[in-house]
Formats: C-alpha cells, sequence, structure tokens
C-alpha cells in the first residue's frame, strides 16, 4: 500500500467514516448555503447597501412583524461634500413618502485633534427635532479622503399599530473641524401606522461611499 | 491504478487529508450544527410578555454560557401615569433582590412642543451604595401609544471576581405640564458584589407593567 493510500486509511473509521481531522477546510469556502435546522445565531441580516455617488439609501423592505428589534450599521459612510449632516425619515407607504413626524433628542461628545479647541458633551438644540421630518443622526462629518461615520441605530417594533415607535442611535463621526464626534440620538416616530420604510441622506450631496446594513433581531 | 481511483488519490494530500476542491456539497444539507465560533454572537435565550404583570423576572439562563447578557425591552407599557421602569439583580436564583448598587444616570428630554430640550444628570436617579431598584428610565406616561423601548446590557455576571458593570439605554415618552416629549435614558454602574448573578427583576416603581416584552439575548466572546 503506498504512503497516500495508508494516510488516508488512518483518516477513515473502520465503520468506513472519514474522521473529522481528514477535513481541512476551515472554512469551507464552497458553502453556499446552510440546512434551515442550522442555528446560525439571532442577528440575522437582511439586507446590504452599499453608497456609489448615491442621492440617498432607502430600506424599502424587510420591515415587517418579522422581528421586533431591527439594527442598521452604517459602515465607512462618507461624504462627496464637506461638512455634511447625515438624516433620516420613516415611511408609512413602503417608501412612496418619508412625511412621518418625530421628535428627538440629541447631545454629543466632541474632542479636537489639537486637544485645545474643544473637548466638551452638550446638547445640540439645533439638530433635534419636536413632531417634524427629517431628523438628523450625526453633526457635521468631513469629506477628507479618510473622514467617515461608523455606527449603529435601532428601531423598535416598527409594525405596531399600537405604540409609537422608539428608536436610538450612536454614530462616531470624524467632523470637518477636524475632531472626534460621538453623537447619541433618540426619540420616536409619532405614529401607529406600521413602518415599512426608511431613507438616509445626507443634507445636500451624495453619499459618496459606505456600506448600511439591515439586522432583524430574532424573537424565537 | 485506474483514473478514477487517480482522480480520487489527487483529492489528498500526503498526510491523508481531504484538499478544499474534493468537497463539492454547496448545502451540506446533512449539517445541523456549526461550531459556535461560525455563529452569530446574538443567541435569544428567552423572552416573556407582561399582562398585567407586577414584575417580570428571568430565573434561569443568567450563567458562565455567555460573557454578556443583553435585555431588549420592546413597548413596555405601564399601567399608572409617570411611573419608572426599574431592575435589580440576584445572587439566589431570584429568592431575593437588592444587590449593593453604584450608578449614575442622566437623560436628554425634547418635547413636541419644543419648549423644553435639556441635557442633565439626575442625582434623584441615581444610587450610591444602594440595594433600591436601580432605575433605568423616569416617568412613562401610560396614554395608549406611549412607552418604552431599549437595551440593558450586563458583563460577566457569573464572575466571582469582578463587580458586575451595567449598561441601560432606553427611549420613552413622557407627558410633561400637558406636553409629550421623547425622553433617552442614559444609565450605567456596576452591581458591587464579587458573587455570581443568576437573576434580574423588572417591575415599574409603582403598578404594574400593563404591556410588553423583555427578550434575554446571550453574546458570545
Amino acid at each position: 500500500m503506498g504512503a497516500i493510500a495508508r494516510a488516508l486509511a488512518n483518516s477513515i473509521t473502520t465503520g468506513g467514516v472519514v474522521q473529522a481531522s481528514a477535513i481541512n477546510n476551515t472554512s469551507v469556502s464552497s458553502v453556499t448555503a446552510l440546512p434551515s435546522g442550522v442555528d446560525t445565531g439571532d442577528l440575522v441580516l437582511i439586507s446590504s447597501q452599499t453608497a456609489s455617488s448615491s442621492a440617498s439609501i432607502e430600506f424599502t423592505s424587510g420591515l415587517d412583524s418579522t422581528y421586533d428589534s431591527y439594527v442598521f450599521k452604517f459602515i465607512n459612510c462618507h461624504p462627496q461634500n464637506d461638512g455634511r449632516y447625515l438624516k433620516f425619515q420613516f415611511s408609512t407607504d413602503g417608501g412612496s413618502t418619508y412625511t412621518v413626524n418625530m421628535t428627538t433628542t440629541f447631545f454629543n461628545a466632541i474632542h479636537s485633534e489639537d486637544d485645545t479647541s474643544y473637548a466638551l458633551l452638550q446638547y445640540e438644540t439645533g439638530l433635534d427635532v419636536a413632531q417634524s421630518y427629517p431628523a438628523d443622526l450625526i453633526g457635521s462629518v468631513g469629506n477628507d479622503n479618510d473622514e467617515n461615520l461608523c455606527g449603529t441605530f435601532q428601531l423598535f417594533n416598527p409594525s405596531s399599530t399600537t405604540f409609537v415607535k422608539h428608536f436610538i442611535s450612536r454614530i462616531s463621526s470624524s467632523h470637518d473641524f477636524p475632531m472626534a464626534n460621538d453623537n447619541f440620538v433618540a426619540g420616536y416616530a409619532n405614529t401607529t401606522s406600521a413602518i415599512n420604510g426608511i431613507k438616509f441622506n445626507f443634507h445636500t450631496g451624495n453619499i459618496d461611499a459606505g456600506t448600511i446594513s439591515l439586522y432583524g433581531v430574532k424573537k424565537s | 491504478m485506474g483514473s478514477l481511483t487517480r482522480k480520487f488519490a489527487n483529492n489528498f494530500t500526503t498526510g491523508g487529508v481531504y484538499k478544499p476542491a474534493a468537497i463539492t456539497n454547496n448545502s451540506l444539507a446533512n449539517i445541523t450544527d456549526i461550531p459556535a465560533a461560525a455563529k452569530g454572537k446574538l443567541t435569544l435565550i428567552s423572552s416573556q410578555t407582561a399582562s398585567a404583570s407586577a414584575s417580570i423576572s428571568f430565573t434561569s439562563g443568567i450563567d458562565s454560557t455567555y460573557p454578556i447578557y443583553r435585555f431588549e425591552f420592546i413597548n413596555m407599557h405601564p399601567a399608572t401615569d409617570n411611573a419608572d421602569l426599574t431592575f435589580q439583580g440576584s445572587t439566589n436564583g431570584g429568592s431575593s433582590y437588592g444587590i449593593t448598587t453604584t450608578s449614575t444616570y442622566f437623560e436628554t428630554r425634547h418635547s413636541e412642543n419644543d419648549s423644553v430640550a435639556q441635557l442633565a444628570y439626575n442625582t434623584g436617579f441615581d444610587l450610591a451604595q444602594s440595594t433600591s431598584y436601580i432605575r433605568g428610565s423616569g416617568s412613562i406616561t401610560n396614554q395608549n401609544d406611549s412607552g418604552l423601548s431599549g437595551v440593558l446590557t450586563i458583563f460577566n455576571p457569573s464572575s466571582t471576581i469582578f463587580v458586575k458593570h451595567f449598561i441601560c439605554e432606553i427611549n420613552k415618552m413622557f407627558n410633561f405640564s400637558g406636553s409629550f416629549e421623547s425622553t433617552h435614558s442614559l444609565s450605567a454602574g456596576y452591581l458591587n458584589t464579587t458573587s455570581s448573578i443568576n437573576a434580574f427583576d423588572f417591575k415599574m416603581d409603582t403598578g404594574n407593567i400593563d404591556d410588553g416584552t423583555i427578550y434575554m439575548y446571550g453574546i458570545g466572546a
């Protein structure tokens, strides 16, 4: 028996079953799907969109009663123009219109790269909204090549027809000043209609690059 | 050596191990589980829905399985107007709740009529080595469409070395002198014990939890 054949034989049990040590593909790179019964975790990626000089990014599907909690993650969103504010607004008609009133709070912690100009925590009365739309998610973000924003936005029970829709967001952005900007936004969409669409855009100019991913948090 | 045997042999290393190209099953239909490292880091442990409930307690599932536990509050609605959501931990499986705690509490408020817009620390809602229930939120109006939603994260509750840190972030609706407002409540701190915490209790500071669901998730490291 040749060496390889002998080694191969050693990788098989006496019952003819291949032993785990005989498979060295730790990534199983060819796998494209797993059986539905496999537990892959309870934060489920629903969809993802990548901007490419996009006026806005809209999610008009996937927001329904499947989950009680939805999480958006912003990865390296970069504005085309300097000093832009990321805004969002909700739809109850699948994205035909975005006219849901919100009341939000906005505070941030900022610290400048020079360590002297800014180091403070503040409520931003110019960046909250009272029974209006759209609402801001961050203060100004710069458009230098390495400037961008990353963070999380969580929306609770958007399909409810009983309650207003609460949301909480925290995003770190590189301000055009330049400085670090830790943005905290929360509030509610003041409607008892189901929300089934959301739009993100800068207040002017395009989203030059970046990805926004939508996840559902399993409830069973 | 026949051609089939030769091809078969070419799918193995000299050590007798399958090469990646030797496996072509794209669906792996017989798999029933995958390694923990390949799973999403969030795992639903249990959930409870209030129905005029005095409290909601989680007395199982909090152990050393996960280093982080996350509670998600969905549309918690108080029976009594201006009730606050509170919580406490237990080291005896829920027989008693009252672990000495030191915590911070601050909130932002913004009214629908734009008359209130502020960020403030609330010294009445923090704790200093107290066994009282910890405030997750301030007052919640009990009008039909009101309530709160948010997240409480507990770090390494099973540790027998460290105090138990928590971070709580909630958004709620409040009725301030006839004007509704959005309030973003942020509290954090530590339950000052080196005993394992194995249960948590949630309740309003007055009256029942009329409605709402709390989900408990474990987060893998």
